[in-house]
This record gives C-alpha cells, sequence and structure tokens, in this order.
C-alpha cells in the first residue's frame, strides 16, 4: 500500500543511496562548514519528519485495519476530546520550537559576511556569468563549454552520455582559494538570476540593479559544480557554474597568469580591467591594455581571423536569442539574415551592439572587448545568409563609439 | 428564459432546452455542472502540457522542443492548473453543494453566478491562444516574474488581461458564495452547524476578495513598466524588481490555500461519512482552517529566501511560516481520530480521502523542512520544491476534487459510478502519482535546478521514472472523464437518496432525491 511506500521511502531510503554512486538521493554535507551546518539541520528537520511520521501513519493504518466495518465493528459516537486537543497542539509547537532555535543559529551564520579575506563580485547574464575579483583586477565571463553546448541542441545527434560532465562544465571556471573566507557580490546584468553550488550550502539571487551578498570558506580542494536556478529565460538550463578550489599557492599562480595576460588566445580569455581596484563592470577596457592580451586576433587582423573570433563570439553571446543560423526568435529576437541593421550601415549596426535594445538585449559595451565586437559584426555581415562583404576593426568600433 | 410547454404538467420548472440552457443558465446546479465540465477540460489540456513537458525530460538532451516553447508550456500548464482546473473545479462543487448543504434554494446572486461562470472560457481560450502569438506564450514561469516576463512578446498584454478576467470571475465568484452562506441558510442551520466544506469555502473565499485584487494590481504594473514607460519594478529607473516578487506571493500565497482549504473541506465530509461516525473536533476544524487563512497573509516572502531579505526578516517568515505546521497538523490528528474507532468501508471515495491524508501530509512534511530558511537555501527553485508543491497540489487537491467527484456524483446523476472501475482509477492513479513525484524529492537534493528542459547525466534515472509516472498518471485520467461520461448518460444502477449507507445522517444533501429535482429546499428544510 502507499503507506508502506512512504515509510519506505522516509526511512530506508538512506540506506539503499549508499548502493548507488552514480545518482544521490539527499542533500550534500558540502565543503565548508556553514554548509556541513545546513545539511545537519535538513537530517534533523527530516528525522523529526520520519518520527512524526511513523506515528501519524502507524495510528492511521492500525485504525485502517481495525475499525473497519468488515471486521463487524459498532462504530463509537465520540466526536471531541479537550484535553487531546491542547496536547496536539502544544506539543507540535513544542516540536517546532526545537527547531527553530538551531535554525535561528545557522541563518544568523549565513548572514555574517564580515570579516572576508576577498571580495568576488557574480553578475548574472543571459546566459552567462561573469566573475570579477574585485581586489585584484581580475575579471572574466563563464559560459557552458562548446562542447555540452552543441550536444544541447535541438536534435544534436550527439549522445549527452559522450559529453564529460554534460550541461555542467564551463569555459572559464572560478577559481578560489582554499581556507580563505570568500565574500561574493551578486547583481544580475538584465534579469534575475540564481547561483547555486550545492557544495558551498546556498544559492543566492542576482538582482539587476541591486547587490545581495553571501560568502563561503571551503575547506577542501576540488571542482565543484552547479547551475542557475531562477528562470532566466531561453537557455536558463545552459548557464551552469564551476568553482575551482586550490591550496592558497596554486591559487597565487593561477591569479598571476591571469594578471599576466599569458592565457591563449581566445574570444573569451579573461579581460584584465583597466584600472585595479575599480569596479570593471563600470569601466570599459582601455584599447592600450587590449593589445597585449589577444595576440590571436589582433585588431588589425585579416578577415578570416575576424570571421573565426566572430563566429565564437557569436556563438557564445549572440546565438541564445538570434539562434545559431541567425533566424531569430520571431515576435522576440529579430533574424541577423537579411537583417536591415545588418546589411545597412556599419555604426548603426556596431552602435546597436554596443548599447543594446531594453528590456530585450543587454550593452555590450562593458561584455565584449572592441576586437570582439568588430569581429562579430564582421561575422553577422558576412555570414549567416548575409554577405555585405564589410570588414569591421577594432578601430572602427573605438570610432562609434 | 423560456419555459416550454411539453413538461407543463411538472410543477417545478425544468431547465431550458438546448444550447441556450447553459448560456443563460442562473441555475445553481447548472452553473456547478458547467464549471465542473470546463475544469475536467482544462485538466486535460493543462495534464497534457505536463506531458509535453515529462516527454522532454524522459532522456538528456533536446529530443522535441525549443528551450523557450519548455519555459512557455512550464508557464501555462501551472496557470491552467490553477486557475482554469482547480479554482473552477472548487468553484464548481460550491455552487452544486453549498445551497443544498446549507438548504437554500438557491445561490444569492443568480445573474452574478452565470457571469463569473462565463468569464472563465473567454479567459482560458484566450490564455491558451497565447501560445500561437508571435514571440510565444510567457515563459516566465506562473509568477510572470520581471524583468524576464517584460521580454514576453505579443502574448504579454493577453497574459496579463487573462489574469484580470479571471481575477474579476473569482473575486464575483467569492462574493457569491460569502453573501449566499451568510444570508441563505435555513433557519435553524446557524454557522457552527454548517457542514465542514462550507465552512472551508467561507473562509477560502474572504480569502480570494483579499488576494484577487493585489495580484491583478501587481500585473498591471507589469503592464504599465511594459507599455506606458514607468520603472515599478525596474531598477533603472528608480524599480525594485524584488516588490513584484512580495506582491506576487501577498496574492500566491493565500492562493495555494485557496487550492488547499475546499479540499479539506471535502475530506471532511467525506472521512466521518465512511467511518460511519461524526467529524472529530468540529469546532477545533473551524479554528484550524480560519488560523491558516490568516496565517496564509502573514508567510508570503518564505517564497524569497534567496533574494536577499534583511537576516531578521528571513527569521520572522521563518518562525511564521513554521507555525502553519500547528493548524495543519490539527486537521490531520482530526482525521485520524474520526476514523478511530468507526466502522470504516473502503468505497471509492474514502480511497482517496484516506490516500489525501496520507499524501498530503508528504507534503506537508518537506513543507516544513522548507519553511526553516537556511535549509530553504538549498531546497529553493530545485525539484525538491517541484516535489513539495505537486505531492500538496495533485495528491492534495486534485485527489480532493476527484475525492468530492466519486461521492456526490451518484447525488448529481442518480447513477451509481461503476466501482470497479474507479478502484482501477484510484490505484493507477495512486501508484502513478508516487512514481511521477517521490523521485523528485531526490533530484532536488541532488541538485537539479526547476524549470531546466535539459540536465546532467546523474539526473536521468529519476526523470526518467517521474516521466514514466506522469503518462501513467495522465492516460489513468481517461478512466475518469470515461466514468463522468457514463454516469451523465445515465448508465449504471440507480442511486437512492441516501447513495451512502447512513449519509443522511452527515449532511442535509442525502435527504434530497437522487438526482436532485432542478429546484432544491424552495421551502426550507427543518433543522433541529
Amino acid at each position: 500500500m502507499k503507506i508502506s511506500k512512504t515509510l519506505l521511502a522516509s526511512s530506508g531510503l538512506m540506506a539503499w543511496g549508499q548502493a548507488h554512486a552514480d545518482y544521490t538521493l539527499n542533500l550534500t554535507e558540502g565543503v565548508t562548514e556553514l554548509s556541513r551546518d545546513i545539511h545537519d539541520l535538513h537530517m534533523m528537520i527530516f528525522w523529526i519528519c520520519v518520527v512524526i511520521g511513523v506515528l501519524v501513519y502507524g495510528l492511521l493504518v492500525y485504525s485502517l485495519v481495525n475499525h473497519r466495518k468488515s471486521k463487524g465493528v459498532a462504530p463509537a459516537q465520540f466526536h471531541e476530546n479537550t484535553k487531546l486537543e491542547i496536547l496536539w497542539t502544544v506539543i507540535p509547537f513544542l516540536i517546532l520550537l526545537g527547531m527553530a532555535i538551531p535554525a535561528t543559529r545557522v541563518m544568523i551564520k549565513a548572514y555574517d559576511a564580515s570579516g572576508a579575506d576577498m571580495t568576488i563580485k557574480v553578475t548574472g547574464y543571459q546566459w552567462k556569468w561573469r566573475y570579477e575579483y574585485l581586489d585584484e583586477g581580475v575579471s572574466f565571463f563563464s559560459t557552458l563549454d562548446s562542447k555540452s553546448n552543441q550536444a544541447r541542441q535541438l536534435n544534436s545527434g550527439i549522445n549527452p552520455a559522450s559529453v564529460d560532465n554534460y550541461l555542467l562544465e564551463v569555459d572559464h571556471p572560478l577559481v578560489i582559494p582554499v581556507g580563505k573566507k570568500i565574500r561574493f557580490l551578486f547583481t544580475g546584468a538584465d534579469v534575475i538570476h540564481s547561483w547555486w553550488v550545492p557544495a558551498l550550502g546556498w544559492k543566492k539571487d542576482t538582482i539587476p540593479g541591486f547587490i545581495t551578498d553571501a560568502w563561503a570558506k571551503v575547506e577542501k580542494p576540488g571542482t565543484y559544480r552547479g547551475q542557475c536556478t531562477e528562470l532566466c529565460g531561453r537557455d536558463h538550463g545552459f548557464m551552469p557554474i564551476v568553482v575551482i578550489a586550490k591550496p592558497e599557492a596554486e591559487y597565487k599562480e593561477w591569479l598571476a597568469t591571469q594578471k599576466g595576460g599569458a592565457k591563449s588566445a581566445g574570444s573569451l580569455s579573461p579581460i584584465p580591467a583597466a584600472n585595479a581596484g575599480e569596479e570593471a563592470a563600470e569601466t570599459r577596457p582601455q584599447p592600450a591594455g587590449q593589445a597585449a592580451v589577444t595576440q590571436g586576433a589582433k585588431a588589425e587582423g585579416p578577415k578570416a581571423e575576424l570571421m573565426a573570433l566572430g563566429q565564437k563570439v557569436y556563438e557564445s553571446h549572440c546565438a541564445g536569442c538570434h539562434r545559431t543560423g541567425g533566424e531569430g526568435t520571431p515576435g522576440l529576437f529579430p533574424a541577423i539574415k537579411n537583417s536591415p541593421v545588418v546589411n545597412g550601415p556599419v555604426a548603426a549596426h556596431v552602435g546597436l551592439i554596443l548599447n543594446g535594445k531594453p528590456p530585450l538585449m543587454s550593452s555590450f559595451r562593458t561584455v565584449l572587448k572592441p576586437e570582439e565586437i568588430a569581429a562579430v559584426a564582421t561575422y553577422q555581415r558576412n555570414a549567416l545568409g548575409n554577405s555585405t562583404g564589410d570588414v569591421v576593426q577594432a578601430n572602427d568600433v573605438m570610432a562609434i563609439e | 428564459m423560456s419555459v416550454t410547454a411539453i413538461h407543463d404538467d411538472h410543477h417545478d420548472h425544468g431547465p431550458a432546452k438546448g444550447l441556450m440552457r447553459w448560456v443563460t443558465t442562473t441555475n445553481h446546479k447548472d452553473i456547478g455542472t458547467l464549471y465542473l465540465m470546463t475544469a475536467l477540460i482544462m485538466f486535460m489540456v493543462g495534464g497534457a502540457m505536463a506531458l509535453l513537458i515529462r516527454a522532454e525530460l524522459f532522456e538528456p538532451g533536446m529530443q522535441f522542443m525549443d528551450p523557450l516553447f519548455f519555459n512557455s508550456i512550464t508557464t501555462l500548464h501551472a496557470l491552467i492548473m490553477v486557475f482554469g482546473a482547480v479554482m473552477p473545479a472548487f468553484a464548481g462543487l460550491a455552487n452544486w453543494m453549498i445551497p443544498m448543504m446549507i438548504g437554500s434554494p438557491d445561490m444569492a446572486l443568480p445573474r452574478l453566478n452565470n457571469w463569473s461562470f462565463w468569464l472563465l472560457p473567454f479567459a482560458a481560450v484566450m490564455l491558451i491562444s497565447t501560445l500561437f502569438m508571435e514571440g510565444g506564450a510567457a515563459a516566465a514561469g506562473w509568477t510572470l516574474y520581471p524583468p524576464l516576463v517584460l521580454q514576453t512578446g505579443a502574448a504579454l498584454p493577453f497574459t496579463i488581461f487573462t489574469v484580470h478576467i479571471l481575477g474579476i470571475s473569482s473575486i464575483l465568484a467569492a462574493i457569491n458564495i460569502i453573501v449566499t452562506i451568510l444570508n441563505m441558510r435555513a433557519p435553524g442551520m446557524t454557522l457552527m452547524k454548517m457542514p465542514l466544506f462550507v465552512w472551508t469555502w467561507l473562509i477560502t473565499a474572504f480569502l480570494l476578495i483579499a488576494i484577487m485584487p493585489v495580484f491583478a494590481g501587481a500585473v498591471t504594473m507589469l503592464l504599465t513598466d511594459k507599455f506606458f514607460g514607468t520603472s515599478f519594478f525596474n531598477a533603472a529607473g528608480g524599480g525594485d524588481p524584488v516588490l513584484y516578487q512580495h506582491l506576487f506571493w501577498f496574492f500566491g500565497h493565500p492562493e495555494v490555500y485557496v487550492l488547499i482549504l475546499p479540499s479539506f473541506g471535502i475530506i471532511s465530509q467525506i472521512i466521518p461519512t465512511f467511518a460511519r461516525k461524526p467529524l472529530f473536533g468540529y469546532s477545533s476544524m473551524v479554528y484550524a482552517t480560519a488560523s491558516i487563512g490568516f496565517l496564509s497573509f502573514i508567510v508570503w516572502a518564505h517564497h524569497q529566501y534567496t533574494v536577499g531579505m534583511p537576516v531578521e526578516g528571513e527569521l520572522y517568515f521563518t518562525y511564521a511560516t513554521m507555525l502553519i505546521a500547528v493548524p495543519t497538523g490539527v486537521k490531520v490528528f482530526n482525521w485520524i481520530s474520526t476514523m478511530w474507532k468507526g466502522a470504516i468501508t473502503f468505497e471509492a471515495p474514502m480511497m482517496w480521502a484516506i490516500a489525501f491524508v496520507v499524501l498530503f501530509t508528504m507534503g506537508g512534511f518537506t513543507g516544513l523542512m522548507m519553511s526553516i530558511s537556511p535549509a530553504d537555501l538549498q531546497y529553493h527553485d530545485t525539484y525538491f520544491i517541484v516535489a513539495h508543491f505537486h505531492y500538496v497540489l495533485v495528491s492534495g487537491a486534485v485527489f480532493a476534487i476527484i475525492a468530492a467527484v466519486y461521492y456526490w456524483l451518484p447525488k448529481w446523476t442518480g447513477r451509481m459510478y461503476d466501482e470497479r472501475l474507479a478502484k482501477l482509477h484510484f490505484w493507477l492513479t495512486i501508484i502513478s502519482t508516487n512514481v511521477c513525484f517521490f523521485p523528485q524529492h531526490f533530484l532536488g537534493l541532488a541538485g537539479m535546478p526547476r524549470r531546466i528542459p535539459d540536465y546532467a547525466l546523474q539526473f536521468a534515472e529519476f526523470n526518467a521514472w517521474s516521466s514514466v509516472g506522469a503518462f501513467v498518471f495522465g492516460f489513468a485520467q481517461l478512466i475518469l472523464c470515461y466514468i463522468v461520461i457514463q454516469s451523465l448518460r445515465g448508465e449504471g444502477d440507480r442511486a437512492t437518496d441516501e447513495v451512502w449507507e447512513g449519509a443522511s445522517d452527515h449532511g442535509l444533501e442525502w435527504h434530497l432525491p437522487s438526482p436532485p429535482p432542478y429546484h432544491t429546499w424552495e421551502s426550507a428544510p427543518d433543522i433541529r
């Protein structure tokens, strides 16, 4: 019967869970003191519910078995008992009190972001994350890795099982040191997102125009994965989070490579903020700082290079709405193919990319570098069914700006 | 309304003939039937959408639809189930049963009654039509959160207008129910003698009148933000997107009690009948319902633990939310005490009622877990939440409605349904509900966010189970449709006036013939 099923579910499944390693049944303990506190709280309430459940369902089953008409019993006619009613009002109240006290302690702890060793600002975009190491002047975007991205297209023909960490892998993971109290600041660029890594024990909404915060002190080096948990549009399911916690020394090393700009060329290589200490989101990267990090896509590069970079940028930043083939989403996002803007004057086209079109398209002024905007504009003007033959250079973009 | 002369020899006025009977009717039974049939149709439409969702989620990868369309049907599934299926079903039950239960000849405001029903099909059609508009239907979830919802295409104003119309319909129905209950009771039917179904609906009606205008206001602010340049929810213009969430959940939380309080009433009618015992703790049931109604207004932000409220706010909403467990617990204890030492039989309505008690309690447990704000920082917006609210809404509200249909169908049609078919329907549904929703607890705890069209591989097994359960559940409901049609066609054994053994001790409706004449209680019954 359903009762035995429910009981099995509430008590027996914990043991069953040990045998199946592929998937998990219970909340993770996580890798921070706070996440363990939350896990313990979760288990405490769970067991309280199990005990109450056994009692309640036990009484119900007893009654269903023994107080049946087919057993020839005559129904009793009692219909109230004040003492009993007071009892089952007061006892649950006391149990709740017992739950509220530890809950309060953990909640206050979760909100105490004071004394942080470092601060990372997380901005949710449709559909990517931006991480800014505020004290270090390091900042970059993190999007779904290309293998998952190809496999998740409608009828892609690629078996998701052939992709490592399908939908839980990004191109640029967030790297943090272990043993440091990190304060995270959250905001949204377009709509509300929510940043969740179960191993850290919490999630936090990223709200446009507002800053929220949370903190974590990771104890164990490792790779921790999570996802956006607030519906944020078409590709809500495709903006995962990967956090790599490294020992302090390795983290410093990683940080140095980020600052040194020695990264291999790529459309989304980390953007060093122009002025360390100033919020990078507000500061457009200076052209002078660009040359050092973008050897692979020099502003004056030939058309083929622009097209290659442009395609990468398009697929990471534009295809979510305007689609991989440039056909757009009728009624919401216009097609790039045969678009009057794309086939019109360069200045208006680049201007639209720079400024966006609220509320549907956010500004790319601080998201893409001038040569990336140049590349994507070149790509749009010469692919996806368009063939204007125009080549847009980074200098043109800066001039238009 | 024209009365055709063919049946002039009858004393009471029968219904008009043909389609116009249903368009112009002011009869509470006709309008109840219209509501219930609409609810059944919308239940199947919303269910079909659920099956599309579960088909896409059956295995990893995108097989059937664009993610945007997935978001649209997720949104419409919820809106249709809440506003098109569950609420109209309760309104239908209220129309049919409240006058019969309190000894009144009809609802107090019959023309208003007609209008509040007929707003509904138009609103429903308009809502569904948004699917075919440029840009697709609203895809921001049934909560319609800005700024995301402002990215909706042509569908946005239609979606908002639908909410307005549904709101007007609900408010009119609620006014009618309150006026009927307070003014139309037969002499001797004091408030504290009213059946619990009537009580729970009275409290529900007050909730509706309080909350629907808030929702209408919030969506109107969306409308002006989108089309008239206001910035209520736009931070760039000095507004606040979270303000919408507060307004929405000030409506939304009482709304979920609108969906469950009448269920409590139904279960409180059914269990005493089949336990052959009076309801245990009648007055505490009334007070518990009223307390739940009151508490529902002061707990809304527990849907927003992750928006970054001050810690004091988090704690207040935690404590207030936990308190709801007390009156809800009282109800469950009362139902079990009602069965205790009764002489229980297991006809279909009782089976559904017992399933309700067991599975609703499950949903109550997960609800209690979620009330704890630090733990909810993990649970929030995961499949754990999806599991929770389907346990309280499907095995809660929907099971109660099905229980009510089996309980009162013989009264309405004068025909007994096929008990064996009903049992088959019951077992298929009860098993598939659990196969569908129980694994979702694990998915959520393991880290699967809600409202995603595709997922990582470790979630594959339970999603496959869940989809199988959903499909069995969906097709099992065709049995219910068949049973209803059978009864409407007059097939099956004739039902007695009492229908259920000893039911005449459990309500005025069982003193009327089965089926009841078109007009009942034209002279008030004598209530001791």
